[in-house]
């Protein structure tokens, strides 16, 4: 679409040689036919480069698409969640494997995300809170060493309230004890 | 939206009728050796109709629940007089009652219980009096003659014409829980929902006039402090800072709230000014400092800090601006409310991996478990420093509990259904007719 206002200008410097040409009044049939040639060809080539730049461009949309699709599929298949130790606010190795997942594909869309802490039910409900937003914020410099700004990054701590499990035990508290990506 | 800001938020939420599921009831698990045997007559009722409570009921069972009586059944008695010239001291001795309360209910649309407390074994009075209430408020009589009668007794005042508020969470399989603020009598009678919400509800606490309450909601999908009148019911949202905003607790003279926020980039303390709206900074620490509550002279608070590693409790001096270290026994000790004599503190006790409910002296700095069971929490002292309210599970359910700060008496406040949790004790009322 680009290469349009280009051609409009061809044509135009092309009418204009044609009406300095007719006013001259020398050879006109001959400049007139040469012109019109020149404007033709001229017209025929910058529609075929922008059909060229048009396939490149779908070429590149294309690529892109399918890079975007494999780092949604990549942070899909690594999941949206990080998990942590009890009384822990330190990433894991497998944590960190899950957020750059997250990282490629932030960095490749530009998206705003929202990191909820979350502890198991051991302890008290306001420590638990600062708990899990220490988990969250964990998570949050992470990400902004790793390139994502920090205004598209928000932590936000639900405590002990949004138990994914409800049993109080480890096999519980295990699941509980995370960060969830949203 | 991040700035602070004061607005009537009302969204998510919705005000209910006031019918609660989460009513609580009682069940008495452990009483104090040798309880005072009280015989508590039927009331006798003047006004037309059928009487509007069993007034003698209710008493009998508020002083049951302090674990420090034991009431004499009616199918034991036999009589049940109502004026003094009905009274056979020696029926009385024949059911080892040691005290008598007789009394009448009269009136219409306010009602008048006339009541007199007699030592059976001396054949003397003790106390006599009368309370004044508006028919629908019948029940707080009841418990403001349950008081006399345990002040005259104990020496102690009574608590029971108190309230308490609590969250009810009600899980609905793949959806989200159901949360509501509700506010009973301190006998889990005439359960009011004040806030219901799909997001969480959490640190309901009094103005220290029992005329307001605040919480933290997460109704905007972030957590905020709210105020509520509870004569009025106009509610105020009092902070919307980035991050945590929780822990609120209002000053004694009522015009302050301490509370948490991390918008300067880590859990600290801070005190909001609630006439100028002022904010002062108290704690300035890289670690976690939360769970705010005021000494009853105002002068300090305490606050819960991992500045050791683990939690423990410190308390900030207003007058010295200095903060010290108060917890040392243990590993963890956090959530800390004092009661109204300044001595005796409560908080949340790791002992053997168990989370208990223990209390403080601060004078002799002596710590005691008042718990055996695991994952206890948000204790709440009685306005007469007498009992101690908290959350725990039973048989993996949320339930409220209480103890005495002596842990001779106890006794269990499950919901008949759901979870409850986060229990806080009443100041004293303010009298209503």
């Amino acid at each position: 679409m680009k290469q349009l206002p280009q051609f409009r200008q061809l044509v135009t410097v092309a009418f204009l040689s044609v009406f300095l040409a007719a006013c001259a009044g020398n050879d006109m049939k001959e400049q007139e036919a040469a012109a019109a040639q020149a404007a033709a060809e001229a017209a025929a080539q910058a529609e075929a480069d922008a059909a060229a730049a048009q396939a490149a461009k779908e070429r590149a949309e294309a690529q892109a698409a399918a890079e975007l699709r494999r780092l949604q599929d990549d942070a899909r298949m690594a999941g949206s969640v990080v998990y942590f130790e009890f009384d822990s606010s330190t990433l894991t190795d497998t944590g960190r494997a899950v957020l750059d997942k997250h990282v490629a594909l932030l960095k490749n869309t530009g998206a705003s995300v929202r990191l909820e802490g979350h502890t198991d039910e051991r302890g008290t409900r306001e420590y638990n809170m600062a708990l899990a937003e220490r988990r969250a914020n964990a998570v949050r410099d992470y990400m902004m060493v790793k390139g994502i700004p920090g205004y598209r990054l928000e932590s936000i701590s639900f405590g002990e309230e949004k138990p994914v499990s409800y049993g109080s035990s480890e096999v519980s508290w295990s699941q509980n004890r995370r960060v969830e990506i949203k | 939206m991040k700035a602070f800001f004061l607005s009537v938020v009302v969204s998510v939420v919705t005000f209910l009728s006031p019918v609660a599921r989460a009513e609580l009831v009682i069940e008495i698990t452990q009483g104090i050796d040798n309880p005072t045997v009280i015989a508590i007559s039927p009331f006798a009722w003047d006004g037309r109709g059928v009487a509007p409570e069993d007034v003698a009921f209710v008493i009998q069972n508020d002083l049951y629940r302090s674990g420090q009586f034991a009431p004499v059944a009616r199918e034991n008695m036999l009589g049940t007089p109502s004026r003094d010239e009905d009274i056979f001291f020696r029926d009385w001795r024949m059911v080892n009652a040691q005290y008598l309360l007789i009394g009448r209910l009269t009136g219409e649309q306010t009602l008048t219980a006339d009541f007199a407390l007699y030592d059976v074994n001396k054949q003397t009075l003790v106390i006599q009096g009368s309370e004044q209430a508006v028919r629908d408020e019948v029940r707080t009589l009841a418990h403001r003659i349950a008081d006399r009668v345990y002040t005259a007794l104990t020496g102690i005042p009574g608590a029971f014409a108190t309230q308490l508020l609590y969250v009810a969470v009600t899980p609905i399989p793949g959806e989200k829980d159901y949360y509501e603020l509700t506010l009973a009598d301190a006998d889990g009678a005439r359960p009011r929902v004040l806030l219901a919400s799909r997001e969480p509800i959490l640190a309901p606490t009094w103005s220290p006039d029992a005329t307001e309450i605040a919480y933290v909601s997460f109704e905007t999908s972030r957590p905020a402090i709210f105020r509520q009148n509870l004569q009025t019911g106009a509610r105020e949202q009092l902070t919307a800072f980035r991050g945590l905003n929780g822990s609120p607790s209002w000053s004694p003279d009522g015009k302050r709230m301490a509370m948490v926020l991390s918008k300067d980039g880590n859990p600290d303390i801070y005190v909001l000014d609630l006439e100028t709206y002022a904010l002062e900074r108290i704690t300035r620490h890289y670690d976690i400092d939360t769970e705010p509550t005021w000494m009853p002279d105002g002068k300090s608070l305490l606050f819960t800090s991992d500045r050791p590693g683990r939690p423990q409790i410190y308390r900030y001096d207003f007058v010295t601006g200095l903060t010290d270290r108060v917890t040392y026994e243990g590993s963890y000790n956090a959530r800390a409310r004092v009661a109204q004599d300044g001595r005796n503190v409560v908080l949340v006790h790791q002992q053997d991996g168990d989370y208990k409910i223990a209390v403080l002296d601060l004078e002799t700095r002596r710590l005691t478990a008042l718990t055996s069971t695991d994952l206890d929490e948000s204790p709440s002292i009685a306005p007469n420093g007498s009992m101690v309210l908290y959350a725990t599970k039973q048989a993996g359910r949320g339930i409220l509990a209480a103890v005495s700060v002596d842990g001779g008496a106890r006794f269990n406040l499950p919901a008949r259904d759901g979870e409850v949790r986060e229990p806080s004790w009443s100041p004293y009322l303010p009298k209503t007719p």
